[in-house]
């Protein structure tokens, strides 16, 4: 019998069930802040909806153990994956003193921990890439085995830091890792107004490094080719761009109507192609998965998530006059 | 003691500090082979090599950047930006990220940068080498910035700044370079960020400044205590955060006060110490506060006559002295 597609790529079937039980509590939690947005409880949400499987399928083929990573603001999938839990995301949608992002100080989606080497965030997009460059320069340096990974949106591979920061990584052969989730909008604008080339990877040749565009709601397409990447990067063979091509499901953020610039059939069309639906029939199909475990997993996601809720509504703020905290090391 | 040009004092502390520390490196541009366009970096690629004398491509985004990266994963960089007026494309990464780094992760990260940048005018620069930038970065909290005056604290600063937990703008004056010279001692000492300095004792006016015009107001304290005018001089050595205390003691002190900054007089440095002054030493005050700056045109122009007229220099912090203590 011929190998399943995934264990072609050594993963196990534990393994695949384990990548789509992290895209599915991701898309829970995020569907769970809607809800919460929706019912005046956070005043905002921004969403990683229909980018899980990239989010996933790449986290997974890191070293979540070593590797660092730069999240952008969709990054749940990332985040998850690399040891943020489901009650810690939970107080960053809340703003409570526990969120271990920032303690209540940014918006949710603002990623950063130190323990599980999550680089901390803001929101002028494209900072982080010099960040990661930076601490893949760390890693040439020190002569360690770790590498970093970085993503962005498709609109900000516009900025002057991706190009300077993969520039610097192209010049330097650094083992960083760039990501761009290109899930075709930027807030409104689709990727005809944004690139003035066909794809987000045609320009690597320019830095100097190899770029690929592949199947964004194919986690297995994705864990393939960041594999493929962090190779290189710990033999010392530099930096890769990859394109990971999805869909935005949801509107921008919490505060957008995404009905002024999309069509609803466009949206529906993306649907179907939805990774928490064809990643579930894969398993299927592989007989890793059966409907009765699936709706039994998506019962355990409601319970953890309730639980997340719950705790997180329930905790404290953080004092008010705490804002005057950390300016500099105290 | 040896004596050093305050370049030769940047130099040497960067020597020092790579030394002491192997977290500690160099990057920017043409700092490795060259040594920098000033020299400030002179000697360091050999010594220390290319991977810790990084010569970056030509962004200044990244060269900030990419240090605020490395010094968030725990390494102690030393970024140049070749001119203070090139520093523009990396605001972005100064003030969104080094600036708010240890803030909104709550304490759990920080980013313990140096970035160094030559400014000021007087050596036919024009307007894109002769600034000084920073005003624009003089109301961030989590920046500190540092400008020295002489040899001996550029060592101590530099070394202090290195050694920070916190991301700090240390601007260096280019015409200072080798025009100042002092005694620099071998030995390994820091000087405190945060603290000014008194430069000259006096009792009947006080200056205070930083930078290259600490030079211009000890030059014309000495003209003037020939009148029998006696200045208090106070170098503020650090501009963000003021060393609010040692402002208004030295306000305090002789009732008058002179500020001087070489920048654009509007929304200064100087206007801050202004408005502590003002909050804190009513009472005490016998003359308005007087600031002596730039004018408020872009930047100091090319032709000679232009510039001089632009630049601050010794004729025109004396004379301010002068009408002062004759108030």
């Amino acid at each position: 019998m011929a190998k399943s597609r995934h264990e072609a790529l050594g993963l196990s079937d534990d393994q695949v069930l384990e990548m789509f039980k992290t895209m599915l509590l991701a898309r829970k939690i995020d569907e769970r802040m809607w809800l919460l947005n929706r019912a005046g409880k956070i005043p905002f949400v921004i969403s990683c909806q229909g980018q899980e499987a990239a989010q996933v399928g790449a986290a997974f083929a890191l070293d979540r153990e070593k590797d660092y990573a730069a999240p952008y603001y969709r990054d749940m999938g990332v985040v998850l994956a690399f040891g943020m839990t489901p009650r810690e995301l939970m107080l960053s949608g809340f703003a409570k003193s526990e969120d271990p992002n920032s303690g209540g100080r940014q918006m949710p989606g603002h990623f950063g921990q130190k323990k599980n080497r999550i680089l901390t965030g803001s929101s002028p997009v494209t900072t982080q890439v010099p960040h990661a460059v930076g601490v893949a320069l760390a890693a040439k340096m020190e002569k360690k085995d770790f590498v970093s990974f970085v993503t962005l949106g498709e609109g900000s591979s516009n900025q002057g830091d991706f190009h300077e920061g993969l520039n610097f990584a192209g010049v330097h052969k650094l083992p960083v890792i760039t990501m761009v989730e290109n899930n075709k909008y930027a807030i409104s604008v689709p990727i005809e107004k944004q690139l003035g080339c066909e794809k987000v990877s045609d320009r690597a040749i320019g830095y100097g490094m190899p770029g690929f565009t592949i199947d964004g709601n194919d986690p297995l397409a994705v864990y393939e080719a960041v594999k493929a990447a962090r190779e290189r990067a710990v033999k010392g063979e530099g930096p890769t761009l990859i394109e990971a091509v999805s869909y935005r499901l949801t509107a921008h953020s919490s505060d957008d109507d995404d009905r002024t610039y999309r069509e609803r059939e466009e949206v529906e069309e993306a649907k179907k192609k939805d990774s928490i639906i064809t990643f579930a029939n894969y398993l299927k199909e592989n007989g890793i998965l059966n409907d009765e475990q699936e709706k039994a997993l998506h019962d355990e996601m409601a319970k953890i998530i309730n639980d997340a809720t719950d705790y997180a509504e329930n905790a404290p703020y953080a004092e008010a006059e705490s804002a005057l905290k950390y300016v500099y090391a105290e | 003691m040896p004596i050093m040009s305050y370049i030769q004092a940047v130099t040497q502390a960067l020597k020092e500090e790579m030394e002491r520390d192997e977290k500690v490196f160099v990057l920017g541009e043409d700092v490795g082979k060259k040594g920098g366009v000033f020299r400030a970096t002179d000697g360091l690629y050999d010594q220390f090599g290319e991977e810790r004398v990084i010569d970056t491509p030509l962004a200044e985004s990244a060269i900030a950047g990419v240090g605020i990266g490395a010094a968030m994963y725990g390494l102690r960089p030393v970024a140049e930006m070749q001119f203070a007026d090139f520093i523009m494309p990396a605001v972005n990464q100064i003030i969104s990220e080094a600036a708010r780094i240890r803030y909104r992760s709550n304490n759990d990260w920080n980013c313990p940068i140096t970035i160094r940048a030559p400014y000021g005018g007087g050596v036919h620069g024009a307007l894109y080498h002769s600034q000084s930038v920073e005003a624009v970065f003089a109301n961030q909290p989590g920046l500190k910035i540092v400008m020295p005056s002489t040899p001996y604290d550029v060592k101590g600063l530099l070394k202090a700044a290195i050694r920070d937990e916190d991301p700090v703008l240390f601007f260096e004056h280019k015409r200072a370079y080798r025009l100042l010279k002092g005694e620099v001692p071998e030995d390994d000492y820091v000087l405190p960020i945060g603290k000014a300095d008194v430069k000259r004792e006096g009792s009947d006016i006080t200056v205070i400044t930083y930078g290259l015009c600490v030079h211009f107001a000890l030059q014309a304290a000495e003209k003037l205590a020939e009148e029998g005018i006696s200045a208090h001089i106070l170098d503020l050595r650090t501009v963000y955060p003021l060393d609010q205390e040692a402002i208004i003691e030295a306000a305090k002190k002789t009732g008058k006060v002179l500020l001087v900054t070489e920048d654009n007089k509007e929304g200064s440095i100087i206007s801050e110490v202004s408005a502590i002054i003002s909050e804190n030493c009513l009472f005490d005050l016998d003359a308005p506060i007087q600031r002596l700056a730039g004018p408020n045109v872009p930047a100091m122009p090319y032709a000679p006559p232009m510039e001089k007229f632009f630049m601050m220099n010794p004729d025109k912090v004396e004379k301010a002295m002068r009408e002062l203590a004759e108030y």
